[in-house]
């Protein structure tokens, strides 16, 4: 018997994994980059690595279910004559007709009105449906400024003026021919079929002093009545948030990188902008230098789950959340029901995520008439209801075990941190220290 | 607030602006007066000619008007004049800063001086007159508003432009049209460069005639329509295609 030596493992390289594997055979097959909807999906620093700390002897809780944990939150009492008030911090982000369909952002509005809550229309003006069902709509002002018009403006009860998002700051949208039917086409002024790019800039107004004109322009034409939100992607949330406030806007809107898009190439997502919590303090700080914090409220999104990450949120600063791709999934994305299917688009459920090609599934990312069938807008605006309700007590039990009677009194005192990144990104200690990376010199 | 504000000057000078029924002075009273007082106006209002004195450059003026009545502005403007109109007719007698007339849904807007940049940016509809030159990216991203310019506009213009005509009776600079959609160009002069997808076209009779109808409806004289050259997208890049790369 002759001997062999012990062979090695086959060792898969961590730099070429499979999935840089299988995207560079990919690009060489087709000469085009990687398109798809979604946020980041890489790991990053994120909520999962803070955790409260709960009562103790120094800090007594509240008794949970009897004494009152408050969650509302007044939004644009800075400049506008009509604030927005909501019964929970957590709203429902900007997320276009064209991109969704029709009875999906139904199913926002009414989801969101059962909860006390505002929905947001998105870069294909506003419609009925949303209208109609949404007691407290914002609308957005996009550099593609498609379907806008003084009437939307003037029935929104907030106007958020959109510099960015999170998946793709410095990015314009996207909406490729397949979604472009022929009601999509009339609101954008397009012709039926093309790929259609938005711009990234606005086409009026360039920098922050063009923006105070521009923003008093709005209030001119609204007669001062409407909050005005500023939105940036997690680029600078700093000076961003310093600079929307020299601007005039009452509402900051800071969306991370792991905030979704309808449609943006795969290497602008995964490589262009900061994680949520790395944007979180210095918008924070950016408010607090300027005497504004909570004066000018501030509103976080990207990768918001669940009543933990509200919390955290909150105990950092912030007055609010916005939830989109969550959102989506209460209304039945990505559901596991259609499993089949996802595997006859080459994919699985939980990992679809090609929305621009609207042949969604499950009815919501898609202008498809039979498919959008499959979203019954009172079934799923009543999910989308369930899921904010659990969202609120979660973030409620949180609270009372720290010993607050309001959301917006937790605090980063409250929080901790399991990792060096997090502990710096979010500016509280890391767990079993009282070392906060980047404090005091250290 | 008196119920018809008359300025100092205005009532030296006694009945000098007669057809106005009335008289705005915004060295006397404030731009969200102005604004204000004018949303407030309902159909088949009495106070249809509005006439605005010392605007002295202030930004938002006569924004968001939603009434078919006429507004002199006597002097130049900031930003955003007239923005948003939707039906009155509202004349400049000065020059106007950046982004005049955007989104104009409906009416007509007449700048006797020159215009700044973005010049009707994203208009639906109507007509916006620039009787001197237009600077940069006018017509950006328009949706549907005719605009014709005497003079000359600057570069970058009908950028994205979507729906409408603009005409310019002068020159036009660099990347006229770039990654233009279905919106028409006419230009009596020369144009410095084209941007991505747009090309000159074919001035067939149905363009001659809609031009003619451009230019009566401008007070534009002594101009034929057959001396102007028409431009438009290619229709190369609607659809992504990666051996087009090169184009942007």
């Amino acid at each position: 018997m002759t001997y062999r030596n012990p062979p090695t493992t086959p060792r898969k390289s961590a730099t070429f994994d499979d999935y840089t594997l299988s995207e560079i055979r990919r690009a060489a097959a087709t000469g085009i980059y990687d398109i798809r909807g979604a946020g980041a999906k890489r790991k990053l620093p994120h909520f999962d690595d803070l955790l409260f700390l709960g009562a103790s002897i120094s800090r007594y809780p509240l008794e949970g279910y009897r004494e009152r944990c408050d969650t509302s939150v007044v939004l644009g009492s800075r400049h506008a004559k009509k604030p927005i008030e909501l019964k929970i911090p957590i709203t429902i982000a900007g997320m276009s007709f064209g991109s969704l369909s029709g009875p999906a952002k139904e199913a926002l509005g009414r989801g969101a009105t059962l909860s006390g809550t505002s929905t947001t229309t998105g870069d294909g003006g506003m419609t009925e449906e949303e209208r109609g069902h949404s007691k407290t709509l914002v609308y957005q002002y996009l550099p593609s400024r498609y379907g806008m018009n003084p009437r939307d403006l003037r029935r929104a009860d907030a106007i958020e003026v959109v510099v960015g998002q999170g998946a793709k700051p410095g990015g314009g949208g996207m909406l490729l021919g397949q979604k472009i039917s022929d009601r999509v086409a009339e609101m954008r002024t397009l012709p039926k079929g093309i790929d259609q790019r938005s711009a990234s800039r606005h086409p009026d107004w360039t920098g922050p002093d063009d923006l105070e004109i521009k923003i008093l322009e709005l209030r001119e034409i609204t007669d001062w009545e409407k909050p005005i939100y500023v939105k940036v992607g997690g680029a600078r949330p700093y000076y961003d948030t310093a600079l929307a406030v020299k601007a005039g806007a009452d509402v900051v809107v800071v969306d991370g990188m792991q905030g979704g898009t309808a449609a943006t190439q795969e290497v602008f997502i995964e490589n262009v902008g900061q994680p949520t919590l790395a944007c979180i303090r210095p918008a924070v700080q950016a408010l607090q230098d300027l005497g504004m914090h909570r004066k000018v409220q501030l509103i976080v999104s990207g990768g918001i789950r669940n009543g933990a990450d509200v919390a955290k949120a909150l105990a950092l600063g912030v007055d609010a959340v916005s939830i989109g791709t969550a959102a989506l999934v209460a209304l039945g994305d990505n559901d596991p029901r259609w499993e089949a299917e996802y595997n006859a688009l080459g994919t699985t459920a939980g990992a679809y995520d090609d929305w621009h090609e609207g042949r969604d599934p499950a009815g919501i990312t898609t202008q498809d008439p039979e498919l959008m069938k499959r979203v019954d807008p009172i079934a799923a605006g009543r999910r989308l209801a369930n899921y904010l309700k659990v969202m609120t007590l979660e973030a409620q039990t949180i609270a009372r075990a720290c010993g607050k009677n309001s959301l917006h009194n937790l605090e980063p005192e409250d929080l901790v941190a399991l990792s060096i990144e997090a502990a710096a990104m979010a500016g509280v200690p890391l767990a079993g220290t009282n070392w906060i990376p980047g404090k005091n010199g250290f | 607030m008196p119920a018809t504000p008359m300025s100092k000057a205005e009532r030296e000078q006694g009945h000098a602006h007669s057809q106005a029924s009335r008289v705005f002075d915004l060295s006397e009273h404030s731009l969200r007066e102005l604004n204000q007082a004018l949303h407030k106006l309902t159909p088949g209002s009495n106070e249809t000619a509005w006439e605005v004195l010392n605007p002295k450059g202030s930004h938002s003026v006569a924004v968001g008007v939603d009434q078919p009545i006429t507004i002199d502005v006597r002097g130049s403007v900031g930003y955003y004049c007239a923005g948003m109109n939707d039906g009155a007719a509202i004349t400049v007698h000065g020059s106007a800063g950046p982004g005049v007339g955007e989104n104009m849904m409906s009416g007509s807007i007449v700048i006797k001086g020159d215009a700044s940049q973005y010049a009707g940016a994203t208009g639906r509809g109507g007509l916006l007159v620039i009787e001197g030159n237009a600077s940069s990216r006018c017509g950006i991203s328009m949706k549907g508003i005719d605009i014709v310019v005497h003079g000359n506009i600057g570069h970058m213009s009908a950028f994205m432009a979507q729906s409408g005509n603009l005409v310019v009776l002068g020159d036009a600079g660099d990347a006229l049209g770039d990654s233009i959609y279905e919106a028409r160009l006419f230009v009596r002069g020369k144009v410095e460069s084209l941007g991505a997808d747009c090309i000159a076209k074919e001035m067939r009779p149905e363009h001659i005639e809609l031009l003619q109808g451009l230019l009566d409806k401008a007070g534009v004289t002594g101009v034929k329509a057959s001396e102007f050259k028409r431009y438009g997208s290619a229709r190369k890049l609607y659809n992504f295609n990666i051996d087009n790369a090169d184009a942007y």
